[in-house]
């Protein structure tokens, strides 16, 4: 196994939508492996490789909040598209959002704080250069300089994550002693029911989930493949 | 249009005066709020409709800037004349079999319109690139100090309905800030807007138009319940690489917002004290204020 990293990421709000309430989105307690993965591959990814998550370690008891918004219902609709392609003009192709509107409420989590341990493996795009070592280094560098492909986000993407390296042979930054609470698994693990460990895009995109457990501020994630991880 | 080649973040203060900048739909239309801290919020989507109403309004909903998220009420009858045949050719390059249909038809909506090629969009197709991930990211406005929305009770003189002309009067309810002052942070991802296969295309032309927007969105938005106001302040970080030259949590740091002495009730911008780190840059990174020509911001 390579080394891995470690990241902290926090933001003002966050909203890991739970799968079966994603009309209504109500956030996960805490990170999802995979929205950790899209924040790591905010700062590197590159097909040669693919992140893995370790653990993901909870700063601060999870707070909820609820915001309602105005949200347009349709996509754009392909057909259209393809017909106003073909005419050359746009007559007709916008959405007018009055006329498709629903208020949908999100319950969001408010000032939420991780730090993802992850690393990760090589697949079978990677030629002779790419090395674990490489890609390593590159991550360090870009996280360490604040550099990114695009913004990370805790969830979706107005819930801006700010992030920095926990540096090799750092301790990892753990909660306040106000928030060691039986809240993040202090004292007794707490139970967080089924998750969402990530999705399979390759083989037609069924989700996959994992009962996790947070115990004293950690939710150790399992591994590709183990049996803990279920369709 | 070529591509930004540079990371931009920013940070944009705008304020409001006796008005409602962003009404809560789960409470009764209040401006919204923190509930725990107090402090008041404008969401994303609120601004970028702002930004979207401008850009319709200067470029007239022509392409290569139409609008794809419209409102009716800022569309104006001389659209629909004026689409005339776009000349714009289909892009017919070819691309990769699996996804290359769905890819034709995103450039060509990104091409067309500023909204998609800003925001972003997400169409109708089953492959991946049917999704548009915008170079734009805006987050939620909060405002610098608690608020303290006041319900302001009004009467009309005129009833609606014939049952109620015996009545003579109504009463309704409004909402407002005396005045705030909120503070908001954007990204813009130059991979985004430039990748090969994912980027939309996001000039530099878009860009002044985006800053512009933001400038003055403001003065084409008012209404009975937005009161006044005001963009009072764009900081921009400019990157010189793509990906960037520093953290933003540490640029964002740098643009300090406080009252001024002996204010206890600030009731406007002037009543704020901003100060913008200048010393030791990063290098690379410049700071670019583009409201300053645009008669706001002078605090």
């Amino acid at each position: 196994m390579a080394y891995g990293v470690r990241l902290k990421v926090w933001g003002d709000h966050a909203c890991f939508t739970r799968p079966e309430m994603k009309v209504e989105r109500v956030s996960y307690d805490v990170m999802t492996p995979s929205a950790a993965r899209g924040i790591l591959e905010a700062i590197h990814w590159k097909p040669a490789i693919r992140w893995v998550i370790d653990a993901i370690h909870v700063l601060n008891v999870p707070r909820f909040q609820s915001i309602r918004r105005n949200e347009v219902g349709g996509k754009a609709p392909a057909g259209k598209i393809r017909s106003a392609m073909k005419r050359g003009d746009l007559e007709g192709l916008q959405i007018l959002v009055d006329e498709d509107r629903q208020q949908r409420a999100s319950t969001v989590l408010v000032k939420p704080a991780y730090v993802i341990a992850a690393h990760f493996a090589l697949t079978d795009k990677a030629d002779g250069d790419d090395t674990e070592g490489k890609h390593l280094d590159v991550f360090n560098r870009r996280a360490r300089r604040g550099q990114c492909f695009h913004q990370p986000c805790l969830g979706t993407r107005e819930f801006a994550a700010s992030f920095e390296l926990v540096e090799p042979g750092e301790p990892t930054p753990g909660p306040a002693p106000a928030d060691r609470t039986s809240q993040l698994g202090f004292g007794t693990p707490r139970d967080l029911g089924f998750m969402l460990w990530d999705i399979d895009q390759a083989s037609g995109k069924p989700s996959l989930f994992f009962r996790a457990t947070l115990a004293d501020g950690v939710v150790q994630v399992p591994r590709p493949g183990s049996p803990e991880v279920r369709g | 249009m070529v591509a930004i080649k540079n990371r931009y973040d920013f940070v944009y203060l705008f304020d409001v005066k006796n008005g409602n900048p962003n009404g809560d739909p789960d409470n009764g239309n209040m401006p919204r709020i923190e509930p725990q801290s107090q402090k008041g919020l404008v969401t994303d989507v609120s601004l970028k409709r702002k930004v979207r109403n401008y850009v319709e309004l200067v470029k007239g909903g022509q392409p290569p800037h139409a609008i794809y998220m419209q409102e009716r009420a800022v569309l104006n009858n001389q659209h629909k004349k004026a689409y005339d045949a776009l000349g714009i050719p289909p892009e017919t390059k070819k691309l990769p079999k699996d996804n290359g249909k769905a890819r034709e038809l995103t450039r060509w909506m990104c091409t067309n319109f500023f909204d998609i090629r800003a925001f972003g969009a997400v169409m109708t197709t089953e492959v991946n690139a049917g999704q548009v991930r915008g170079p734009i990211q805006m987050t939620f406005a909060e405002s610098i100090d608690t608020i303290v929305p006041q319900e302001v009770s009004i009467t009309r003189s005129s009833v609606t309905n014939e049952r109620d002309a015996e009545k003579e009067r109504t009463m309704g309810r409004k909402h407002i800030l005396p005045y705030a002052l909120y503070r908001s942070h954007g990204f813009i991802s130059a991979s985004l807007a430039g990748d090969e296969t994912k980027g939309t295309g996001f000039s530099e032309e878009d860009l002044d138009l985006f800053f512009e927007a933001l400038c003055n969105m403001f003065d084409h938005d008012r209404s009975a319940a937005r009161g006044e106001m005001n963009a009072c302040k764009l900081i921009v970080f400019k990157h010189a690489l793509p990906l960037g030259n520093a953290r933003t949590q540490d640029l964002f740091a740098r643009v300090g917002i406080s009252k001024k002495d002996g204010v206890v009730l600030p009731r406007a911008f002037s009543d704020y004290n901003v100060t913008i780190d200048r010393e030791n840059l990063p290098s690379g990174i410049e700071i670019i204020e583009p409201c300053s020509g645009h008669g706001h911001g002078t605090g």
